[in-house]
């Protein structure tokens, strides 16, 4: 068992500014504007220690600008930020010499080796190279690329790079990891190993902070979310309670042949659900009872040519507060 | 971390030049022999026959410093440019630096730490070669390096804010070739600048390699040059207002 951060390391030299009672971000209206242009607009926020937090939403919702501002790399343009109970723009090296970072696209170096990229993260944090190669064995173990460890970058899987690029966030072993689309673009297989690799920093003590357009990645991994859209927060809670908030319970989704397709106000469709939303390949039923929904329609003579009763997600919240889908 | 930022970003570059060396020791050992030995011996015969009045020396003593405060300006210009790109936009490795402690000045400085080493080695094999051709004693070929290097270094620092400008790489092509190119051969690196007309000698005296040729060559020759003070402080106002001026253009592609 390693232990990769969180908790008291006698002898690390890390004293955090901040008591377990204070969140380790916190925003108030914070902004972001390039030009005229808004990309994060007027949004509120904490994360407490020990929590997985995420924000939701579809490209462009101003994910990444927020996560480059919590990562102090990028200067709030409006509003309150406090990284670890310290301010970005006094203290930024000092926050980020605590924080790891996963940015959106991987920023290896691809002329090193898998481990040289590690032990030279290290070293970025002023790490002796005595201290950097053991961290990076023991981080290459962590993400399990120790097998890799002298090939090229170059090379490896989406997936690999993923991890690698984790475990480089790692080397400082900070308190809060900040992801932001950890497993964009990977297959089902990498994306559940990554995850698995989540957890366990989080078991670990590790905060975490990431950004995802991917319902199931939310629910897999958030304790609590945000969910973004075009610059601002339009809820936020449990995976749990926004699902509770915002959809119901079963979702009926039918497919129609493109010429028998109902509109919204078709009168065979009225009161078959709690709400109703046409798609332009599919129309959900939002309902207690799918089974029975779909039972209903038949009596009312729609002949759907394929059914599917599901349990509400994420993505039904999403479409909910904003008419549209996550992921287009 | 305040001085301690350039220097991991000169570690850096040192362990990817571990793994690239070979790629440039070809052309760091072989062209100064080819250049110094077919221009320089082959083409000066020529010259010093024609009874020409190169500052009273023979061509291969005239033409070795100026190529090799010419050569430095290439070497200089390739590590400032898609080294650079490559760091913003290819690889993003400076996005990787500056989540970090490091500052986008201490890439700046850092790579302009790197570049010094890359001349040193060069200017270094060079000078050697040119000594054991007879071009120069050892004592003013081992004085020319610093000259040399400083040479670069005025080239790299503001190709380096050039390069943070770019959004792709054909920017590059045509600073090599409507630039680099031309000042190589214009700038007295194989014939005074003296014989040119008097606007392009007034150009060459504008850009840094023409002080660089004839400070090196100065101390090549063990001419007094009454313009040393000048050529120096030319060379340096390019490294540091370039320098200042990569460090805020990094700053400007990185934090933002
Ligand atoms: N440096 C920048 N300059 C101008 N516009 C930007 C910049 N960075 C992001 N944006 C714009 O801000 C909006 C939000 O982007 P981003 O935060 O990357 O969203 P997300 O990560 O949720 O996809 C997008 O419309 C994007 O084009
Ligand atoms: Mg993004």
């Amino acid at each position: 068992m390693i232990s990769l951060a969180g908790g008291s390391r006698p002898g690390d030299g890390y004293h955090p500014q901040v008591t377990t009672a204070d969140p380790l971000v916190l925003a108030r209206d914070l902004s972001k504007r390039f030009g005229s242009f808004t990309a994060v607009d007027g949004i509120s926020f904490s994360v407490a220690p020990g929590e997985a937090f995420g924000f939701l939403g579809p490209n462009g919702a101003g994910k990444s600008s927020t996560m480059r501002m919590i990562g102090c790399v990028s200067p709030p343009t409006g509003g309150e930020l406090r990284v670890l109970g310290m301010d970005p723009a006094r203290d930024g090296a000092r926050i980020r010499a605590l924080l790891g970072v996963v940015p959106q696209q991987d920023s290896l170096d691809m002329e090193l080796t898998v481990r040289e990229n590690l032990i030279l993260y290290g070293r970025y944090f002023d790490l002796s190279y005595r201290e950097s190669r053991a961290r990076a064995d023991e981080l290459l173990d962590f993400v399990q690329l120790a097998d890799r460890a002298g090939d090229e970058v170059e090379p490896l899987s989406g997936g690999m790079k993923r991890r690698l690029t984790i475990a480089r966030g790692l080397v400082n072993r900070p308190r809060l990891l900040l992801l932001d689309e950890p497993t964009t673009g990977l297959d089902p297989q990498a994306r559940h190993l990554l995850w698995d690799r989540l957890y366990r920093l989080k078991q670990d003590g590790v905060s975490l902070v990431l950004t995802t357009h991917y319902m199931d990645e939310a629910e897999q991994l958030c304790d609590r979310l945000v969910v973004m859209d075009k610059a601002r927060i339009v809820a936020e809670g449990s995976p749990r309670a926004l699902i509770a908030e915002h959809a119901t319970r079963e979702v009926l989704e039918v497919r129609f042949a493109p010429d028998a397709r109902p509109a919204e106000d078709d009168p065979r469709l009225a009161g078959v659900a709690e709400r109703i939303e046409v798609l332009p390949d599919r129309t959900l039923l939002y309902t207690q009872d799918g089974e029975a929904a779909a039972v209903t329609l038949h009596d009312r003579g729609l002949r759907p040519v394929a059914t599917l009763v599901r349990r509400s997600s994420l993505e039904d919240v999403f479409l909910r507060l904003t008419g549209r889908t996550l992921v287009d | 971390m305040r001085t301690g930022g350039s220097i991991r970003i000169l570690e850096h570059h040192l362990l990817r030049y571990r793994r690239t060396w070979r790629g440039s020791a070809i052309t760091t050992f072989v062209s100064p022999l080819f250049f110094l030995g077919s221009i320089g011996i082959g083409l000066g015969s020529f010259v010093d026959a024609g009874g020409s009045a190169l500052a009273g020396v023979g061509y291969l003593a005239f033409l070795a410093p100026g190529l090799l405060a010419s050569s430095a300006m290439q070497t200089a210009a390739f590590e400032s440019t898609y080294p650079v790109m490559g760091g913003l936009r290819w690889d993003r490795t400076y996005q990787a630096a500056v989540a970090t402690p490091l500052l986008p000045r201490h890439i700046a400085i850092g790579n302009l730490a790197f570049v010094a080493v890359r001349l040193v080695i060069a200017a270094s094999v060079f000078s050697a070669i040119a000594v054991a051709l007879g071009a120069t004693d050892p004592l003013r070929g081992a004085l020319m390096v610093p000259a040399a290097v400083l040479t670069g270094l005025a080239f790299a620092a503001p190709i380096q804010a050039f390069s943070a400008t770019q959004r792709g790489d054909a920017g590059f092509t045509i600073l090599f070739r409507f630039v680099i190119t031309p000042l190589a051969l214009f700038s007295g690196t194989f014939f005074p600048i003296a014989e040119l007309p008097a606007i392009l000698q007034l150009v060459a005296w504008l850009t840094p390699l023409a002080h660089g040729v004839a400070l090196t060559r100065a101390i090549a020759l063990g001419t007094p040059d009454p313009a040393m003070a000048l050529h120096l402080a030319v060379l340096l106002a390019y490294l540091v207002v370039g320098a200042v001026a990569a460090a805020a253009l990094f700053r400007r592609r990185l934090i933002a």
